[in-house]
């Protein structure tokens, strides 16, 4: 997993609550059977308007040119911004993985959605909380961002926001740790507690 | 640890390897596998060279991509290539891992989060993950049911365990009888209404209540499925002669003196007396109405005999403006009437509502009825293929075709789209599952979120009704 350390970008606005995982990666690219080349299909239903299949040329289909992401001021923009209950819906890490495979490395939201959090922690995003009046101000901002996870703020021209996140997500994303050999590194934990508990549970 | 503690709290020490700052390890007893969330998972084990931690841990069911029109061919009566592609994935790696599968025209075959509880899979007190936010379904029998992402469907896979942090415990009481014709969907759209779809955010949810008490175990699974949508980790329900009853006999339930002391443990499964929630919402039954979403969102909801809303009443900018998005997606006019909003379609089905006690009350309804002129076409899908056998030794099958419904295999069908099944654009669908998302059923088409007796009125109607 990549490491996330500093992110300098502009910021892509996605002004809309309540943004489903099914808006992020509508079901038909959930039929392949990769981890990457979703971030075409990113907001497929926003962003095209013709209808999308797998495996489909992005260059022959029809823009839809209001949509944020076809704007060419944001075209290399790594973070994004949008309001509550981001990612909220099906559980498909496929949405992470558009995102990450757009091009995205930062999510700011007043909230977001309990699954989809976790996600963004498997694979290297980080997902910024930020409370309403933050976001607002953000939303106004039309230069570049910085934002820093080791001293966990949020730099504009004029101001820096703090921003809280969990200690243990923090050393992984700073470190781009591998969950995995990490929890195996516990594998003699997880035995003696897996004995006495089939012990206790026999039925199981 | 407290001397008083939630279910949930008991469900998480139980299950607790070691807790790490904010985070714990917790060991898993089950892990349900299907085709579209696992392929990238078994692939990240293939390349590490690593084998499942505990193979009869793990049990895989087909059920998203899968065909509900004739299909005993198996996997090559699946006419999509790449739908295919995924169906075959699972079954191979489920091979090469030596890890049980109940392939697609196997009798048990059906929506995973309807199998698990069917085949005694999920026991009362468990720890149960999927690879699907709709896991919460489990946590009807008393199970910590969570729905994962793929990264974790393979950190499960590998270690056998899942980091969580703990959330906080939300109790949700419902108390008094339920008016006529209402049922659990309904108070789970209900709850959701007032609370949000963010309302559980962070939050195990107890469904707590007399009202609850005298649900079935299938509608409390309804119930808990829904959980979710109001944004919650797990939906729960403590353990009562309900559950015992319903558990006993199931394939895998235990039995002898094994079931003895398995009873014994689960009648322990239910929040201590005067233990400490967070948060706690209260709800009277006779304030619940059949209930019908209206907007893109299950939060987006009303009674029946209500009006569309008008955004001039949201309660704030945000929400205004997700309001008028949502009509302006879903082509209706602030104020008109629910019941005279015309449907084209109807889907009885989803892990939501495909058991059969929703297939008994839907027939009841359109019994000695046929579906209205303007619906286009009218689905029943059981959730599992025994659900299927069971309601057609009971003849539900035919009232249903009598109907005019289509009658199909098990899976989930219309409620994502992923197989043939789905709405085209400009359709509009009463349906019994649990998302109305823009584009859910079918890019371009509308969904009416509501309980079995409301679709099957509606589809009697060719109204929402």
């Amino acid at each position: 997993m990549k490491k996330f350390t500093v992110l300098t970008s502009i910021i892509t606005p996605l002004d809309r609550a309540n943004i489903d995982t099914d808006a992020i990666i509508p079901k038909q690219f959930l039929k392949s059977i990769k981890r990457s080349g979703f971030g075409i299909n990113l907001f497929d239903e926003w962003r095209y308007l013709d209808y999308g299949e797998i495996g489909m040329d992005p260059s022959k289909r029809r823009l839809n040119k209001d949509f944020v992401l076809n704007k060419t001021k944001y075209k290399n923009s790594k973070i994004l911004l949008t309001r509550e209950n981001f990612g909220c819906g099906s559980s498909r890490e496929h949405a992470v993985w558009a995102l990450l495979d757009y091009g995205f490395e930062a999510v700011i939201a007043p909230s977001f959605a309990d699954i989809f959090h976790n996600n963004c922690f498997k694979n290297g995003i980080l997902p910024i909380t930020q409370n309403d009046d933050v976001v607002d101000e953000l939303f106004k901002i039309d230069n570049q961002i910085t934002i820093d996870l080791n001293s966990q703020t949020i730099k504009t021209d004029n101001n820096t926001y703090n921003f809280e996140i969990d200690k243990e997500n923090k050393k992984r994303l700073i470190n781009g740790l591998d969950d995995i050999n990490l929890t195996l590194q516990y594998k003699d934990k997880i035995k003696s507690f897996e004995k006495q508990y089939f012990q206790k549970y026999s039925w199981l | 640890m407290k001397n008083k503690k939630t279910l949930y709290d008991k469900l998480m020490d139980s299950h607790l390897v070691f807790e790490n700052n904010s985070n714990a390890l917790i060991y898993i007893d089950k892990h349900l596998i299907h085709e579209v969330t696992s392929p990238q998972a078994f692939e990240g084990l293939q390349i590490a060279n690593r084998k499942p931690w505990r193979i009869n841990a793990n049990i895989a069911v087909p059920d998203h991509n899968v065909p509900t029109t004739e299909r005993s061919a198996g996997i090559d009566s699946i006419e999509d290539p790449i739908s295919k592609i995924q169906v075959q994935t699972l079954s191979e790696n489920c091979k090469e891992f030596d890890i049980d599968e109940i392939p697609m025209n196997d009798i048990r075959q059906g929506i995973v989060h309807v199998v698990g509880p069917e085949q005694g899979i999920t026991l009362p007190g468990m720890s149960i993950v999927c690879g699907d936010s709709h896991t919460s379904t489990h946590g009807a029998l008393a199970a910590l049911a969570i729905g994962i992402g793929t990264s974790e469907v393979e950190h499960v896979l590998a270690t056998g365990c899942l980091w969580k942090s703990r959330a906080k415990n939300l109790k949700i009481t419902v108390n008094g009888k339920l008016n006529p014709n209402v049922s659990s969907k309904d108070i789970a759209l209900y709850i959701i209404g007032k609370i949000g779809t963010a309302g559980g955010t962070g939050y195990a949810i107890e469904f707590c209540g007399q009202t609850i008490k005298d649900l079935s175990i299938e509608s409390r699974m309804t119930l808990c499925n829904m959980a979710i949508e109001a944004g919650a980790r797990v939906g729960l329900v403590a353990v009562d002669d309900k559950t015992i009853e319903y558990i006993k006999n199931r394939p895998l339930a235990p039995k002898g003196d094994k079931w003895d002391k398995a009873l014994a443990y689960w009648q322990t499964l239910h929040s201590d007396k005067d233990s400490d929630f967070d948060k706690s919402f209260e709800f009277d039954a006779k304030d619940i109405k059949p209930q019908v979403t209206w907007g893109t969102s299950p939060e987006m909801v009303c009674a029946i005999d209500e009006n569309v809303p008008n955004p001039n009443n949201a309660k704030n900018e945000t929400e205004k403006t997700s309001w008028e998005n949502a009509l302006k997606y879903t082509q209706l006019k602030a104020n008109t009437k629910i019941t005279d909003i015309k449907i084209d379609k109807v889907f009885i089905g989803s892990c939501s509502n495909s058991r059969i006690e929703d297939l008994r009350i839907a027939a009841e309804v359109v019994k000695d009825n046929h579906i209205a002129d303007n619906i286009k076409l009218a689905l029943v899908v059981p959730g599992s293929g025994l659900v299927k056998k069971q309601a057609e030794q009971e003849g539900i099958d035919k009232i249903f075709i009598n109907a005019g419904f289509e009658w199909r295999e098990a899976g989930c069908s219309m409620c994502l789209g992923m197989n043939d099944d789905k709405l085209s654009k400009g359709e509009r669908c009463a349906s019994t599952s649990n998302r109305n998302f823009e584009g859910r059923q079918g890019q371009g088409s509308f969904t009416h979120l509501v309980s079995p007796y409301t679709a099957a009125r509606s589809a009697v109607f060719g109204k929402l009704n």
